[in-house]
C-alpha cells in the first residue's frame, strides 16, 4: 500500500471506535507516559485525534503520526479509567497495522519479526548460539540479582543491566509434555511464552512442578511460537497472522480443559488479542474463539479453579517479606489481582506487604523500552521507589517482561531487593 | 504561518523542546473538550516561567500574533481552540505548588496545577480546597480560574472565584501586572483578580495564582432518595434551601440517566424511579445528625418512595458511583454527546426539567438530565451523531431553545462551562448589547492588537 487515500479507507474501519472518544481528556490523569512527557500526542485523547484526522486526510504526515502512536506502553490504564469505554488498545493495535502496511516495516523489524520470530526453531538455534557467546563483552552487575551489562553492545541496549540467556533454556531441557491427568481430573494446555522458555526457565520448571503437585495433566507441545505480540505491536500483520496459525495448530493436536501462561502479556494476547486480530473464518479465528475463555495466568487457575488458599500460618521472624507488582496485562486487561497476591500468601514462609500503586505500570511496554529507554526507566525508577518503601526482601509479579524491568531498575541501584515470579515463590513451598 | 526567525526567538526563549512546530505536534493542540471544529496553530510554545511568558506575550503582541492559553484543554466551550495563524501558549509545565501556608491558609501555585493534585495535597496537611469541577483529575488550576470552574459543592462551598485571593498575570504588552493579597481582606486597587476570574484567557495570562484554604468538615452523611415524579423530587429541593439547610452537594438523576447508569454500571438503582435527589450534608458532627434527619424527613414528607440513607463509608461511596457514572453511562449510549450547563434560580428546576423534557421530544433526540439540582445549574444532555447532518442541525436547534428557555426562566447561558466560541453568538440574548460594546471598550483598551484568545466569549 502506497496511496494516502488507501490508508485512509483502512482506517475507515476503526471509525465508529475512533469517534466513541468525546475529547474529554481524562486519560491524562492516568497514562505514565504523559506523566512524564505532559504533550498531549503522547497520550490516548491525542493518538486518537491524530488518526481521526489522518482518516479524514487532514493531515498526512503518516510517519508522524507513526511515531507518536509507538510511543505508548499499551498498558491500557487509559481504556481501563476511560468514561466513554473507548476500545484503545484495539483501535492502537488495528492502526498500528494500518500504518505499517502503509509505510512499511523497518529492515530490522523485517529482519528480526520475519527472519527469526516467526522460525521458532531457528530462533532457538540463533539463541542458543548467542547464548554461547554473551559471555563476550558483558560484565556482572549486580551479583545479588544475577544481572549483567555490556559496554560493547551499548550502543545499542544503553546501560540495561540484564539477566543473561538461559544456557539450559525451557525447549531443551523439556522439548515437549504430555503427562496424565493426576488427582485435579483437569488437563492443561501449557503456553510458557519465550521471556520464560529462553531467560527464565525456573519460572516454567516452577508451573510444571506445582501443575504436577496438584494432579494436573500438562500438555505442552514441541515447537511453540511466539504469542505473536511483539510483531502486531510493531504492526506487523504477517508474522502474527503466521504465529498464530503455528501456535493454534500446535494446540490444536490435543484437547485441554484450560490453557495456562505464566506471563501476563502471553495470557492478554491470547485471550484478548487472539480472538480479536484471527481472520475472519480461517481455522485459527475458530479455534481462538473457543479457547479464549478456558484461557487463563496460572495464578488465576490455581485460585479460581483448584482453590489454593493461603496457608493461614504465620512465619513469624523468619518470615520473608514479599510484595507484588500487579502486571498492566493482568490487572488492567484481564482484572486478575487477587489471585497471585493470594498464591504469595500460599506460601507458609512468606509474609505479603502491599506497595504502593502497586497498578501502575512499570514502564516496561515490550518494544517501548526499546525504543524509549530513559522514558521507560524514569517511569521504572518509580516502581523501585514503591517497591523499596515497602521494605520488602522481594518483589513477586505475574509477567517476566516486567520481571526484566523491574530488575534493571533495582541493578541500577544494587538494591538488595530479589524479583521472582509468584510461581516460584508458591512451588518453593511445596515438597 | 509564523516565520522562522520568530520561531527561533521563542527557542530562545523556551528553549527548542518548548516549541513545537511539526505538523502533527501542531494538530494535537487545535481542539478541546467541546464539540467543535479542531483549529490547528501554527506554533506551540511551552514557557517554564512568568518571565517567559512576558516575553512570549511581547513577542506575540509586537508581531500581531494571535495567543491561546492552554492548560489541560478540557474546556467544554471551546476557549482553548486556538486561531490557525496564532500560538497555543501551553502552561503544564509550570507547574509547582510554590507554598502552602497552613497558618494563613492559603496557597500559591503556579498556572499549569492539576486540580486534583492541589486538592490532595491541600488535604494532606489537614485543609481543604473544595471546588471539584468534573475534569479536576486532569484540569489545572489556571484554566479553573479563567473559566471559573464549579462543580458538584457549588451550593455550600461556592466555586473557583470564591477562593481566588490573589493573580499575578502578564498583560498583551508583556507586563507582568498583580492584585490581590495573601490577606483574607484586601481593597487595593480595582479587583482585577475578580476581573481575571472567567475571562477565558482575553484579558491576560496568569503565572500565580493564591488560593484561600478552609478547614475540612469534620463529618458528612450521605443518602439517595428515589421520586416517582420529577415534580416531587424539584420540590424537595426547594423545601430543604427553604428550610435553612445548605447541604454540600444536591444532586439530581432522571429517570433516562438513572436507566442510563444502570445499564452501565448494574448498581442496582430503580429503573423506574422518575427521579433520584443524591444528598450530602457535612459539617459538625451535631449538626450533620440533626441536619440529615431534617432533610430525610423532608424528602419523606415531599412524596419520596423511598430513602436509603449511607450508613458507612462504604455505603457513601455507593451513592456517589451512581452519580459519577453518570457522564460514562450517557457517553455510551451515542457516538456525540452534548453537555449543556445553562442554570436557573434553583425555584426554577422543575420548570426547567419540564422545559428540557419538551425540547427532547420536540427535537427527537434523547436527553439525559442529571446535575446540580441545589444551585440550579443542571447538565441536560443530549445524545446525537456529530456526523449526521439532519440529527446535528436538530441538536444545534435544540440548544439554541435550550438556552432561551433557561433565559425565561431568569437563568443563564452557562453556570460553569464558560462561552467560549460556543456561546458566544448567544450571549447578547443575556447581558444585551451594551454590555458587550462595554466589554468589548475594555478588551480594545487593555489588548490593542486583540492578541489574548481573540475571538473568545465576546466575539470578534
Amino acid at each position: 500500500m502506497s496511496d494516502i487515500n488507501e490508508l485512509a479507507q483502512s482506517l475507515k474501519d476503526i471509525e465508529n471506535q475512533l469517534t466513541d472518544c468525546m475529547k474529554c481528556g481524562m486519560c491524562q490523569a492516568v497514562c505514565p507516559v504523559f506523566k512524564e512527557t505532559g504533550n498531549e500526542g503522547d497520550v490516548a485523547r491525542g493518538k486518537i485525534f491524530l488518526l481521526e484526522r489522518l482518516s479524514d486526510l487532514m493531515l498526512t504526515d503518516a510517519k508522524g503520526v507513526k511515531t507518536r502512536l509507538d510511543k505508548c506502553l499499551m498498558c491500557g490504564t487509559c481504556a481501563s479509567n476511560c468514561p466513554s469505554g473507548v476500545k484503545i488498545l484495539e483501535i492502537f493495535i488495528k492502526a498500528r497495522a494500518a500504518l505499517t502496511e502503509y509505510i512499511g516495516l523497518s529492515p530490522v523489524k523485517k529482519l528480526i519479526f520475519r527472519g527469526m520470530l516467526k522460525h521458532p526453531e531457528r530462533m532457538n538455534a540463533l539463541i542458543e548460539a548467542a547464548s554461547k557467546l554473551q559471555g563476550l563483552g558483558t560484565s556482572q552487575a549486580d551479583p545479588e540479582l544475577g544481572t549483567q551489562c555490556s559496554k560493547l553492545l551499548s550502543r545499542f541496549i544503553g546501560d540495561r543491566h540484564f539477566l543473561p540467556l538461559s544456557k539450559n533454556p525451557l525447549h531443551k531441557t523439556t522439548p515437549s509434555l504430555d503427562s496424565p491427568v493426576g488427582k485435579s481430573g483437569i488437563k492443561v494446555a501449557f503456553f510458557p511464552g519465550c521471556v520464560t522458555d529462553k531467560m527464565n526457565p525456573e519460572i516454567g520448571l516452577a508451573t510444571l512442578k506445582v501443575l504436577k503437585h496438584h494432579g494436573v495433566g500438562v500438555f505442552m507441545p514441541k515447537g511453540q511460537a511466539c504469542c505473536g505480540i511483539p510483531a502486531l505491536a510493531s504492526g506487523d500483520r504477517k508474522t502474527f497472522d503466521s504465529l498464530l496459525d503455528q501456535n493454534t495448530a500446535l494446540f490444536a493436536e490435543m484437547d485441554f480443559d484450560y490453557l495456562i501462561t505464566p506471563c501476563a502479556t502471553c495470557t492478554a494476547t491470547i485471550k484478548e488479542i487472539w480472538p480479536m486480530m484471527a481472520r475472519n473464518n480461517s481455522k485459527s479465528r475458530s479455534r481462538a474463539d473457543e479457547w479464549a475463555p478456558k484461557t487463563m495466568d496460572i495464578s488465576q487457575f490455581l485460585v479460581d479453579v483448584l482453590h489454593v488458599e493461603p496457608s493461614g500460618q504465620n512465619a513469624g521472624q523468619q518470615a520473608l517479606s514479599v510484595t507484588y507488582h500487579d502486571p498492566c496485562h493482568l490487572q488492567k486487561s484481564l482484572g486478575v489481582s487477587s489471585q497471585p497476591r493470594q498464591i504469595i500468601r500460599a506460601n507458609p514462609g512468606c509474609e505479603f506487604v502491599e506497595m504502593n500503586a502497586a497498578g501502575t505500570c512499570c514502564g516496561n511496554g515490550g518494544s517501548f523500552n526499546l525504543q524509549n529507554y530513559d522514558l521507560s526507566r524514569s517511569i521504572g525508577m518509580k516502581k523501585r521507589e514503591n517497591i523499596l518503601s515497602t521494605g520488602a526482601s522481594i518483589v513477586a509479579t505475574s509477567c517476566p517482561a516486567c520481571m526484566m524491568q523491574i530488575r534493571d531498575v533495582l541493578s541500577q541501584n544494587h538494591d538488595n531487593v530479589k524479583v521472582k515470579h509468584v510461581i516460584e515463590i508458591y512451588a518453593d513451598s511445596l515438597e | 504561518m509564523i516565520s522562522k526567525s520568530i520561531i527561533k526567538e521563542f527557542e530562545t526563549i523556551c528553549g527548542k523542546d518548548g516549541v513545537m512546530t511539526s505538523e502533527v505536534d501542531r494538530q494535537n493542540y487545535s481542539y478541546d473538550a467541546a464539540v467543535l471544529d479542531p483549529v490547528v496553530p501554527a506554533a506551540v510554545v511551552r514557557p517554564g516561567t512568568g518571565g517567559e511568558i512576558g516575553k512570549i506575550v511581547a513577542l506575540c503582541n509586537d508581531n500581531s500574533i494571535p495567543v491561546t492559553v492552554r492548560g489541560a484543554g478540557t474546556n467544554l466551550s471551546g476557549g482553548t481552540i486556538p486561531m490557525g495563524n496564532g500560538i497555543v501558549l501551553l502552561t503544564n509545565r509550570m507547574n509547582r505548588i510554590i507554598e502552602l501556608n497552613d497558618v494563613d491558609m492559603y496557597v500559591r501555585v503556579e498556572p499549569g496545577v492539576v486540580t486534583a493534585t492541589l486538592a490532595a495535597q491541600v488535604a494532606s496537611r489537614g485543609l481543604f480546597y473544595p471546588p471539584d469541577p468534573g475534569s479536576q483529575a486532569v484540569s489545572t488550576i489556571a484554566g479553573n480560574v479563567a473559566e471559573n470552574a464549579g462543580g458538584l459543592r457549588g451550593l455550600k462551598y461556592g466555586v473557583t472565584k470564591d477562593y481566588v485571593m490573589s493573580i499575578e498575570f502578564y498583560d498583551a504588552m508583556g507586563r507582568r501586572v498583580t492584585s490581590g493579597s495573601k490577606t483574607v481582606k484586601c481593597v487595593t486597587g480595582y479587583n482585577l483578580a475578580g476581573l481575571m476570574t472567567s475571562s477565558e484567557g482575553t484579558l491576560g495570562i496568569f503565572s500565580e495564582i493564591t488560593l484561600k484554604l478552609i478547614p475540612p468538615p469534620q463529618a458528612s452523611k450521605a443518602m439517595m432518595a428515589i421520586y416517582d415524579s420529577v415534580e416531587d423530587a424539584t420540590q424537595t429541593v426547594a423545601a430543604i434551601i427553604a428550610d435553612k439547610i445548605v447541604p454540600c452537594t444536591l444532586e439530581l438523576m432522571d429517570n433516562f440517566t438513572i436507566n442510563a447508569v444502570e445499564d452501565f454500571s448494574k448498581a442496582g438503582l430503580p429503573r423506574d424511579a422518575k427521579a433520584l435527589l443524591l444528598i450530602e450534608v457535612d459539617g459538625h458532627p451535631v449538626q450533620v445528625a440533626e441536619d440529615g434527619a431534617k432533610v430525610e424527613a423532608i424528602c419523606r414528607k415531599l412524596g419520596a418512595r423511598h430513602v436509603q440513607v449511607a450508613q458507612n463509608d462504604a455505603e457513601k461511596a455507593k451513592v456517589w458511583e451512581a452519580r459519577r457514572a453518570a457522564l460514562s453511562a450517557l457517553a455510551r449510549l451515542k457516538p456525540t454527546l452534548v453537555l449543556e450547563d445553562a442554570t436557573v434560580p434553583r425555584s426554577k428546576i422543575p420548570a426547567m426539567v419540564s422545559a428540557i423534557e419538551g425540547l427532547s421530544r420536540k427535537y427527537n433526540l434523547p436527553i439525559g438530565t442529571f446535575g446540580h439540582a441545589g444551585d440550579g445549574n443542571l447538565h441536560p444532555t443530549i445524545l446525537t451523531d456529530r456526523r449526521d447532518n439532519d440529527q446535528w442541525h436538530r441538536t444545534e436547534r435544540c440548544v439554541s431553545d435550550l438556552f432561551d428557555a433557561a433565559l425565561a426562566l431568569g437563568g443563564t447561558l452557562s453556570g460553569e462551562h464558560g462561552i467560549g466560541i460556543a456561546k458566544s453568538g448567544f450571549l447578547k440574548n443575556e447581558v444585551g448589547q451594551s454590555s458587550i460594546d462595554f466589554s468589548r471598550a475594555m478588551k480594545a483598551a487593555i489588548d490593542p492588537n486583540t492578541i489574548l484568545n481573540p475571538g473568545k466569549i465576546i466575539g470578534c
